[in-house]
This record gives structure tokens, sequence and C-alpha cells, in this order.
């Protein structure tokens, strides 16, 4: 029936197919289903850069337009990777370079990228128009100026909290006077100043900006200009908001901002000082979007303007929102999606601001689209959690962080394990969930028997004993990423699930019971598998077998051990031979 | 994979919702033709690596094998008790115990703490078992709270350009993390700069971490806990061949040791170690605005 089909007809119909894990099923249906679509598959995403060899990517899709990445391991963002580990993302541009010579974006996460990086994509592509680094590192302002003065067609230049070393602020005078078409710049993470005029002039230059978000460098008082250079925008990040309160400045800045009809996210707002807020006002029903999470401003001030966001789906704010904010907004906010509170003083015992749980269940009682939750809070209880749960059968993510590791429910004293557990058996479609909090294995039974879609899942401080783990590892059909720190998990449950993990992306563990006896069997029974040990103690070698590793990071790959692993890293099982040499 | 032999991974009481194991194929010791899974010397059965089926055997080992958990400097496993009640034991065996017992693997024993501690950096003090901090400076942990250190670092800056004055460092960002590159080594590290209280405890820190790239000729003697350094000092604090530097706030390159400790965790961005001989510049420069501060 499939071979009736001629191809042009076939590729037109897989061109409407997106989704890469559509593609991938319509690859594996037959030989010619699988050649139609390698041909024109136009985007590709590696969740691990370790688990398969550029080449063979390039061999098999031949005419890919898009290429998305992932190196280091999700803890890396907690400083639980040390520096050199890996994720260097220039053995994968040295061959896309030679592979894709029309590639048009690249998305990197969690990478080293140098200048040297990026001074080949921006001559290798002709085309080049999409560049975003997320938590990446290892590249100056210098590789940006590269990109900027080479890439004649770059729409996209997208920064997400990269740690960038600033040589100067120049970079941005490097776009051509005849560049004209930005689309998107996010120079957020920047610490250092960027010539105002070169942007102002950039802006205007710019019909087709949408994205514009600033760094801290750029003063309140130059906001009016830039905004009305582009009413166009849809997203905006502010700079540093703060300046004398000068009635001048205000009004032009909330015309400024009133001129812009299609403004639908703000964030920004470093160092706010609340007489300045209201000037966003006028776009408040417009917003669906609000990152206020760097402004440290108190309650009322916040709540004053959140409340008037009645379209908002995204708001990230601190927990200076407390508890009362957050009832506003289960009122006022009745379309919200997204709920992110970071605590504003993670360091200290007892928090300044009052904001507990009761928060939290009020939202999810108010807001019927509620999907998905990053909370930060100081105290749980199960009731909360079970609330919570029946108030929100639709969450998809729910991550709960309690400050104190360990902290049991705070009325009863006893663990969270029942909360937790109504979470996963009331929210069907969980698909990401981290714990927190005081945890016994009970909670990983409820996880087992009831997680069904729970893709990723971030354990800490929790469980009794292996049998934890193993819940998990048995239970949870759909689990492709398992991260754990400072768990009694040990060896039985890890090798008695060995075959899962090749059906997993990736398992972290780091301050768990693993011994080296067991990593070291499991990459020799698991070829399909990399199972890095992370331990910077010295003398190693001389550790006996039954020790517990410092941390070990195992996931799938094809493309066998890596090379480029620093002195701490060893890939176990494995020797030098074990290697697939697929080229 | 070839198909293990179905058993009892867990025989636990009939309460437990236990999936049986026998649908995925685990590493188990079977008797199928794969010869892999043959080799008595890599068999694995239920129980610690270098468990064996020979019960007399596990009697001699398991002391040993349990007190090996403890090696290891780094993995703060002084803060295990051993004495507390709840406590649990990995009991291998043969499979045909494990059908048979109805508590199996993990019947609560002897040996290991339930009160296992989490892994803590070294000088912070302990999380206590309910979960109460103690009420002044906090015991911090490496990584916890689960916050990016964009989002640290932005924090800790706004605290400061507030103006408030943090007591002894703990009250504003919990931890300082500043970048050590050293000549010729092939990455950098990054330390916390604020579990460290003076500049012995750095300088031996440091040492252990590059000591790998170096023959260890950077010493730390001749620091006691002081403060601030005097000239005839700083070579001490070097050593022979290496020069330890840090970019302080305006960008400047100085020698460690200069100022007082606290002040230098105030306005160092950055580490080097250097080789002597490009260092020796410094010194003066670096005792000329030592004296223009004070």
């Amino acid at each position: 029936m499939a071979c009736s089909f001629p191809e042009e007809v076939l590729e037109h119909v897989f061109s409407f197919l997106t989704s890469q894990k559509d593609r991938n099923a319509v690859s594996v249906v037959c030989k010619s289903w699988y050649e139609m679509e390698r041909w024109c598959r136009k985007r590709i995403f590696v969740g691990n850069c370790y688990s398969v060899n550029p080449r063979i990517m390039i061999r098999r899709f031949p005419e890919v337009k898009s290429v998305e990445l992932k190196g280091k391991p999700h803890f890396a963002d907690f400083n639980l990777v040390p520096e050199g580990w890996g994720g260097f993302v220039y053995p994968w541009i040295v061959e896309i370079a030679r592979g894709y010579p029309w590639l048009e974006e690249i998305r990197l996460k969690r990478m080293v990228v140098t200048d040297e990086c990026l001074e080949m994509i921006s001559k290798s592509f002709k085309n080049f128009k999409v560049l975003v680094l997320s938590s990446c590192e290892g590249f100056s302002t210098d590789g940006l100026a590269a990109i900027v003065a080479n890439c004649r067609n770059l729409r996209v230049l997208d920064l997400r909290e990269c740690e960038v070393e600033e040589l100067s602020g120049h970079w941005l005078s490097h776009f051509p006077d005849s560049f004209t078409s930005l689309e998107s710049l996010n120079m957020a993470c920047l610490l250092s100043e960027v010539s105002f005029s070169a942007l102002e002039r950039l802006v205007a230059r710019s019909p087709n900006l949408k994205t514009l978000r600033l760094n801290r460098t750029v003063p309140l008082e130059k906001l009016s200009t830039l905004l009305q250079r582009a009413p166009q925008l849809v997203d905006f990040g502010t700079g540093a908001y703060s300046a004398e309160i000068r009635p001048d400045v205000y009004s032009s800045l909330a015309d400024a901002f009133s001129g812009c009809k299609n403004l639908k996210s703000l964030s920004g707002f470093w160092d706010v000082t609340p007489a300045y807020l209201p000037a966003i006002c006028s776009v408040c029903s417009l917003l669906t979007s609000l990152n206020l999470s760097y402004a440290t401003t108190q309650s009322p001030d916040l709540t004053k303007i959140v409340g008037q966001c009645y379209n908002l789906q995204r708001l990230v704010v601190l927990d200076y929102i407390e508890d009362t904010g957050l009832n506003t907004i289960s009122i006022s906010c009745k379309d919200l999606r997204e709920l992110v509170v970071f605590p504003s003083d993670p360091f200290v015992a007892d928090a300044d601001v009052l904001l507990t749980e009761q928060g939290l269940v009020s939202v999810s009682q108010g807001c019927p689209k509620l999907q998905s939750v990053l909370y930060f809070c100081r105290q749980m209880s199960n009731s909360a959690l079970i609330s919570i749960s029946k108030n929100r059968p639709n969450l998809t993510c729910f991550r709960l962080c309690i400050i104190e590791p360990r902290a049991p429910d705070y009325v009863t004293l006893e663990p969270l394990d029942v909360g937790f557990g109504s979470v996963v058996e009331n929210c069907k479609q969980l698909t990401r969930l981290s714990m927190s909090g005081l945890l016994t294995d009970r909670v990983f039974e409820y996880i087992g028997t009831h997680a069904k879609n729970l893709d990723m899942l971030s354990i800490a401080f929790a469980g009794d004993s292996d049998l934890g783990l193993h819940h998990v590892l048995s239970g949870c059909d759909s689990l492709r990423k398992l991260e754990i720190r400072d768990c009694p998990f040990g060896d039985k449950a890890l090798l008695a699930n060995a075959s899962k993990l090749e059906r997993m992306r990736s398992l972290w563990m780091s301050s768990c019971f693993v011994s080296f006896g067991a990593c070291k069997l499991l990459g020799q029974k698991m070829p399909g598998l990399n199972v890095e040990v992370i331990d910077e103690r010295e003398n190693i070698s001389s550790i006996p077998e039954c020790t517990p590793v410092e941390k070990v990071y195992i996931y799938r790959t094809v493309s066998g051990q890596r090379f480029d692993i620093p002195d701490y890293v060893r890939i176990m099982g494995k020797d030098k031979d074990g290697v697939y040499d697929l080229s | 994979m070839s198909v293990p032999l179905e058993h009892d991974y867990i025989g636990l009481s009939d309460a437990s919702s236990l999936k049986r194991s026998s649908e995925s194929s685990n590493i188990s010791s079977d008797n199928e033709s794969n010869n892999v899974f043959n080799l008595k010397a890599t068999e694995l059965s239920l129980g610690l690596p270098g468990f064996s089926k020979d019960s007399a055997q596990n009697a001699t080992k398991f002391g040993p094998v349990i007190k090996n958990f403890m090696l290891g400097a780094k993995r703060g496993f002084s803060d295990v008790n051993l004495e507390g009640s709840g406590k649990w034991v990995l009991k291998g065996g043969s499979e045909s115990d494990l059908g048979k017992a109805k508590n199996g693997v993990f019947e609560k024993n002897q040996i290991l703490s339930h009160d296992v501690k989490p892994v803590e950096d070294k000088k912070k003090g302990p999380v206590n078992e309910n979960g109460s901090a103690p009420p002044s400076a906090k015991a911090q942990v490496v990584g916890w709270p689960p916050i990016r250190s964009f989002r640290k670092n932005t924090m800790a800056a706004n605290s400061s350009k507030n103006g408030e004055v943090a007591e002894g460092n703990l009250g504003s960002g919990g931890c300082l993390y500043v970048k050590v590159s050293m000549d010729g080594a092939p990455y950098l590290r990054k330390i916390d700069l604020k579990i460290y209280h003076n500049y012995a405890e750095l300088s031996k820190a440091l040492e252990k971490m590059f000591s790998c790239f170096t023959l260890g000729q950077c010493s730390s003697s001749g620091i006691k806990g002081r403060e601030g350094l005097s000239e005839s000092n700083l070579k001490d604090l070097h050593g022979s061949d290496c020069v330890l530097t840090y970019e302080d706030k305006d960008g400047d390159w100085m020698l460690v040791g200069d100022v007082p400790w606290e002040m230098f965790i105030d306005s160092c961005k950055r580490l080097r170690i250097t080789k002597g001989s490009e260092a020796i510049g410094l010194a003066p420069r670096s005792m000329e605005k030592c004296k223009n501060r004070n």
C-alpha cells in the first residue's frame, strides 16, 4: 500500500510531521518510509550529545537545517558536575560544518562552547539564522562579535543564563549597518555595558524585531527610547528597573509601554524601584508571561501589578509575593498555566516572608488551567499536597522544593509520602516530578505504581533502601531521566534493573551507595551504556571495589565511550578497545 | 538480552504492590546459553559486590565490606550513626532464600544506619534529624537548594547593593563560586570560597585540587590563619614555584594574601595559579594597593 504513493506525496505528508517522536515512529514503518523520512527530516534533537556520534547523524539525515544538542547532566546547574566534565560542542561543530553547509539553526544547552566554535559557526553556514545558547559557557564576547559580524542572515541571538567571559561590550557594535533581519535578541545574562547608541540604531533598523531582552546595564531612563523605536515588540526584558523618581521619566516610560500593542511578555526588572512598576499597567492586560523573579519588591507592590494581568499564563516571581499575593492571583489570573516561585533568601533557616504551602493551595484551587509548578517554600503538609492534587489533576509538571532537606509534614511530623503519593495518583498526566521533604520508600512505591507517564524524576535526601529505587525503575514505564542525590540507594536495585537503563536517556546518582564494583559490572555487561564514575578523590585505583562512588552518570549510547574525559571521570567496564566504530 | 530466570528479587510480604521483575531482562545468574552470564567469576548474585553464596564466607567478609564503605575522606561518613535504631542490612545469599524469607533482602537488622546523613561539605554543621536547622548560620549542602548559579549570583549582588551587611558572609547568597585556572592545566575548576575560613585552608584545598597537574611544588607552609600577611610571608604562602593570584572587583590581578581574609572574599572574582617568575612583578604593586586601602 505504502509503495503505491509516489514519493512526492509521501514527502508532502511527512512535512506535516513536526515532532521528532512522530518522525521516529514513521521511520520504522518500512524501509521505503525510513528512506523517505530521513531525506526530509529538517530538525534534529539530541538529548545527550554523547549518545550518538555526529557522523552517524549526518549520514542518516543529510538535509537537516536545525540541530539541537544538550550536554551536561541537569544537576550541573547546581554545581554537582565539576568543571571539565565534558559537553564540548567543538567536535560537533566541525562535523556539521562539513556535513550541513546550509544549516540554519543551532540550539545548545549546558554545553561548553568556545570562541573558536562560534567563529566556525559564523563562517561555515552561509544561511545561518538562529543561535540559542542555554546555560552554556566557555566563550567570550569576542565569539559573540564573530557571530554578529559574519552572520548576514541572523534572526535570533538568544543567550539564556550563559557564563560569558566579558572582554567588552563592543560585540554589539559589530552588527553591520546593512544588517536588518534581527527578530530576537536576548542578552540578559551579560554583565558588561554595550554602546547604547549602537543598540538604538540596531533596534531602529530591525523592523522584524519581536524579542528584545536587555541586560542590567541599560538604565531605566533609556527604555522609553528603545520602546518607541520598537513598538511592535512582543517580548521585552528591561534592564535595571530603578531610577530617581522623576515624573517626566515616569510618564515617558508609561507612554512608551502603552504604545506597545503587541506586548505579551515582560521580564528583567532587576533592582526595582516600586514607584516605577505601575508604568507597565497599560500592558498588564495584554501580558501572557511575566517574570518578576529579580524584582526584590514587597508583596503589595507586586500584587497590585500582577493582579491586573488577567490574561497571564506564566508567572515567575519571588516569594515576596507571599500567600496573600498568590491568593489574589488565584482570583485574578484565571488563565494561569505555569507558576514559578523562587526563594528570595534560600540560605537562611527562617524566612522573613509569609509564603507557605497555602499560597500554592490557593492557586491550585483558583486557576483551573494550572499545569506546571515550580515552588520553593519552607513548609509543606500532606493535606496541602492532597488538596493540590485533587484540585489540579491536570498537572503535568510538579516541582516542589522544601528548603530544608528531609523536612516532614509540619503539622503531623510524618513523612510526605502520602502527599506526593496523592499527586502521582491523581495527576495522571504528570510527566515531570521533583520531590523534597521527608520521604520513605513508601513514596517510591506509590510512584512506581501510579506514575506511568512520568518522564523525569528528581529525588534528593529521600528513601530508606534499595527498594525505593527498585520501585521507580521497575514501575515507571515512561521514565527517561532520573536524577538522584544523597539517597541510600545502592547496587542491588541498579543491577537488577540494568536493562531499564537502556530504555532511559540517563541516570544520575550522587552521594548514594553505588559501589565501584557495581559500576564496573554494569559497564561490562551493558555495552549500550556508558557508566561514568565521577570521583575526585585521590588514589582511586587503590580504593576497594565495594566503596561507594561519589557520583555516577549512566546513559545509553551508540557511539561507545568518549575520549574527552578529565582525570576524575572513569568510564567503567570498557577497555580502550571497547569502542564502537561506526564510521 | 537473554531472558533471565524468574526469581523473587525482593521477597517482601504480599502487601507490597511490587511488580515481578520477570519481564525485564535483568542481570542475574541463570543457565541460559548466553555465555557472558555463565562465567562464575562475573556471576551476579543479589548482594554486595564481593559477596559470595557461601554464607560462611559472607560472615567473615561482611564486616570488613561494610567498614570499607567508610573509606574516602570526602564522603563525610563520619556522620553515620551506628547506634541508631531502624538499621538495615543487605542480606544476600542464594535465590532460594530470597523466595522463602518473608522480609527477604531488606530485612531490617544491624550494621548500616538508617540515619545516614547526606554528604555535606566539610566544615559545615549537621542537619538535624527532624529537619530543624540550627537557629543561626544554616548548614549548607552543595547544590542545595537547587537554584542555578546565575540566579544565586544575581541575588547575592542584589542584597549587597541594598546595603545588607551579611554577618559572616552567610546571610546573602550562601556560596561564592569562583573559577580557578592554572597555567598549563587542561581545564579550570570552580571552588566555593565561603567554605574556607582562612588562607591556609584555601591554599591546602587548591593544592589538593591541582596536585595532579603539578609535582606538588606549591606548599602551604607558614600560614597559621593570619588574616593579613606581611611582605616576607608572601613568599611562604606561595612556595617556591607556584604563585596564587586573584582578580579583584576592579579587574586588577593581585597576589593572594595581601589583604585580610574577609576583604579578600569580598573582592575576589577569580583565581589563577601561575608560575612564580610571571608573578614577581605583582608583589610591589599589590602591596601599594593594600597600603592605599588602609
